[in-house]
């Protein structure tokens, strides 16, 4: 099974004026790597689920996220942002920006990986680690690990 | 402590499962048992009949439905968008062990033998009115809630179950209601007689019955006018329909619509829909409680509730409420009849109370017909005051939620938008979503405004060659200019009066219903 995140969709020094900007910057890696093929498509289909509700959760987090059909394979694009970007959360900006791009029709498989990927962000150890990691491989291992012998 | 809950999102790949793990977290530190079911895109691993049975309290964390939330009929829940639950997950579990002891005392205070197991509770004691006092309860969770809240005051409940009926309803009022208006635009009076069928300025349409006619022997304008009169005819059952469901959950929907489609059917209209539908939800919350073995209660759920709640209601719908309504409109009827040739005012009033007690309902459809059978007769000051008293209710209301907007909801507001058009163009239904929200307020008030407007008609002895059609057949309208002013007086009224009766004992204005799927409440 291809990888859910490779070093190329993490950016540490994620640098965005607002939330459509940094899940711009995120989608574009996708789009490079060809994991998104239409930029635009997939941007407007996270931008509706953005719109129904916010994504961000307390504590630092934004998650960005769509099924879209204009994703090829289950996805997680990572950003990591000094100045923070607003992502609607109660208690102020997100430092962590997780970009989840899954297909329309993902097979169930897929979509547990993603779906185990979510419960780890609700753990604030995790939350610390993705700080603290010094590069972009770092932070591959790391989400590796967690979703556990994959 | 036993929890089970159950975790959904818009896209059911990230906060379903945030929820969950913040939910067993939170649930394990304060030394509880939890079991979730996420409701995602990965597919849902079911909680177990026996895994709902013993637990002490129920967690739905969702901001879009719960799939079978009837699993968990009567037992304590707490309901919250699945942000909270992410964010604040100990607020819940110490929610879902208010939920349970407050269901437990219910059961000691009301005197539940031993034998009688926790599910007899009325449940969810305390749970819903703290879920609206934070705000919480928005989004899809809460609409259906078998909101039995032994805490949350009875007329608090009964407008929760009528606003999410008036919810749904209102964009049926909206495009139906447009549509019809921008018929009479196009077509002009004559439009709806063409397609119903009946007499226009001499010469008789019959009705189309074959809708391949219809562009023929109607024209667009007709196909306009018959696209929004479906739409309208629905107004009703969906009413009837999603007030049993706010009740009842699920099972509500079939004896709701029946009864809906029933009202119309017998001319009891939305009144007679809204007696249904709350009528057929507490049906359905008594057929829940009758107990069966467990090998006939699957049988029960499937079949019997269904089946018995709406043979139930139709049988009241048709015969004992059907037949006392038809009697009664004739009683009107003979009633105004004898009244030909007594003071035109008083007449003229008489007949604007009656234009907006139901709207559409038997009363107004005497009153209305009365006015057609004048201008049959050459009478036509009494169809003038008809069709104006008529054209009040949407109007006044309009004007109402522009004046005080705080006084109205969301879903209110957006239907004042609506209803200009549809007062305008004497569709008096426009009104029908705020008379079902708070029928005590709102009814008298744009009686005595249509009442008033009905008066002046006759005073100034305005005139109508035209039965439908509102302000766009103002062509047909003798003394035009004093017309006008006597609706605008009988809207100032209307508004003023259902202003003043919503300012005392005023409530919070609390959306009971949702904001429809993929619609913000902003």
């Amino acid at each position: 099974m291809p990888d859910l995140i490779t070093a190329d969709f993490v950016d540490l020094d994620l640098e965005a004026a607002d939330r459509h900007e940094a899940v711009r910057s995120l989608a574009a890696r996708l789009a490079a790597a060809d994991r998104v093929t239409d930029l635009d498509g997939f941007l407007a289909d996270a931008r509706d689920r953005e719109e129904q509700m916010p994504t961000g959760i307390e504590g630092g987090i934004g998650i960005p996220h769509a099924r879209s059909v204009h994703v090829t394979l289950p996805t997680l694009a990572f950003g990591r942002s000094a100045d923070g970007v607003d992502f609607g959360a109660a208690d102020g900006p997100a430092d962590l920006v997780f970009l989840i791009a899954a297909p329309a029709g993902g097979h169930a498989e897929h979509l547990d990986i993603l779906a185990s990927i979510a419960r780890r962000l609700v753990h604030v150890s995790f939350r610390q680690a993705l700080r603290r990691a010094v590069d972009a491989q770092a932070v591959v291992d790391l989400i590796n690990k967690e979703v556990g012998g994959r | 402590m036993r929890i089970v809950a159950v975790t959904a999102c818009p896209t059911g790949i990230a906060h379903t499962y945030m929820a969950a793990e913040a939910l067993e977290q939170a649930a394990a530190e304060a030394g509880h048992h939890i079991v979730v079911e996420t409701q995602g895109a990965a597919g849902a691993v079911r909680l177990s009949a026996a895994q709902v049975a013993q637990a002490d309290a129920v967690i739905f964390a969702a901001d879009t439905e719960i799939q079978d939330r009837e699993r968990f009929a009567a037992k304590p829940v707490v309901i919250a968008p699945v942000q909270r639950a992410i964010n604040h997950p100990r607020e819940l579990i110490s929610r879902a062990e208010e939920a349970a002891e407050a269901a437990a005392g219910a059961a000691t205070a009301e005197g539940t033998g031993p034998g009688d197991a926790p599910e007899d509770v009325t449940a969810g004691a305390g749970a819903d009115g703290t879920a609206e006092d934070r705000g919480a309860a928005v989004g899809g969770p809460a609409h259906g809630a078998p909101s039995e809240g032994a805490g949350v005051h009875p007329a608090t409940r009964l407008r929760q179950w009528l606003m999410t009926g008036v919810s749904y309803m209102i964009p049926f009022v909206a495009a139906g209601g447009i549509l019809i208006a921008l018929a009479f635009m196009i077509g002009g009076a004559e439009v709806a007689v063409k397609v119903d069928g009946g007499t226009w300025q001499g010469r008789t349409y019959p009705e189309v019955t074959d809708l391949s006619e219809l562009v023929d022997r109607a024209g667009y304008a007709g196909v306009l006018f018959k696209i929004g009169a479906t739409a309208f005819s629905m107004l009703v059952p969906i009413l009837a329909g999603f007030i049993a469901y706010a009740i009842a959950d699920r099972p509500g929907l079939v004896p709701g619509v029946v009864s809906g489609l029933l009202a119309v059917a017998t001319g009891a209209g939305f009144l007679g829909g809204l007696a249904g539908g709350l009528l057929a939800g507490a049906v359905v919350t008594a057929l829940r409680r009758i107990h069966l073995p467990r090998a006939a209660a699957g049988v029960m759920t499937v079949v019997g509730i269904p089946l018995v709640s709406t043979l139930v209601m139709g049988l009241l719908m048709i015969i004992v409420i059907g037949e006392p309504i038809a009697a009664a409109q004739r009683g009107l009827t003979d009633w105004l009849d004898g009244l030909s040739g007594a003071n035109a005012i008083l007449l003229g009033a008489l007949l604007g109370l009656m234009m907006a007690f139901d709207m559409g309902g038997p009363v107004n459809k005497v009153a209305y017909t009365f006015g057609v059978a004048g201008l049959a007769s050459g009478d036509l000051e009494v169809m003038a005051a008809v069709m104006a008293a008529g054209m009040v209710p949407p109007l006044a209301l309009a004007l109402a939620t522009v004046v005080r907007r705080a006084l109205f909801t969301d879903s209110e507001r957006k239907a004042g938008e609506a209803a200009w058009l549809l007062g305008a163009s004497f569709i008096t239904e426009g009104a029908i979503p705020f008379a079902a929200a708070d029928p005590l307020r709102v009814i008298p008030s744009i009686m005595a405004g249509s009442a008033v407007t009905g008066a002046l008609s006759m005073a100034v002895g305005a005139t109508s060659r035209a039965p439908h059609g509102g302000l766009w057949v103002i062509g047909l309208i003798g003394n035009p200019a004093l017309y006008l002013a006597a609706i605008a007086a009988g809207v100032l009224v209307g508004a003023a009066c259902v202003l003043v009766a919503k300012h005392f004992g005023r409530r919070p204005v609390l959306e009971g219903a949702p904001t429809l799927p993929g619609t913000t409440s902003r």
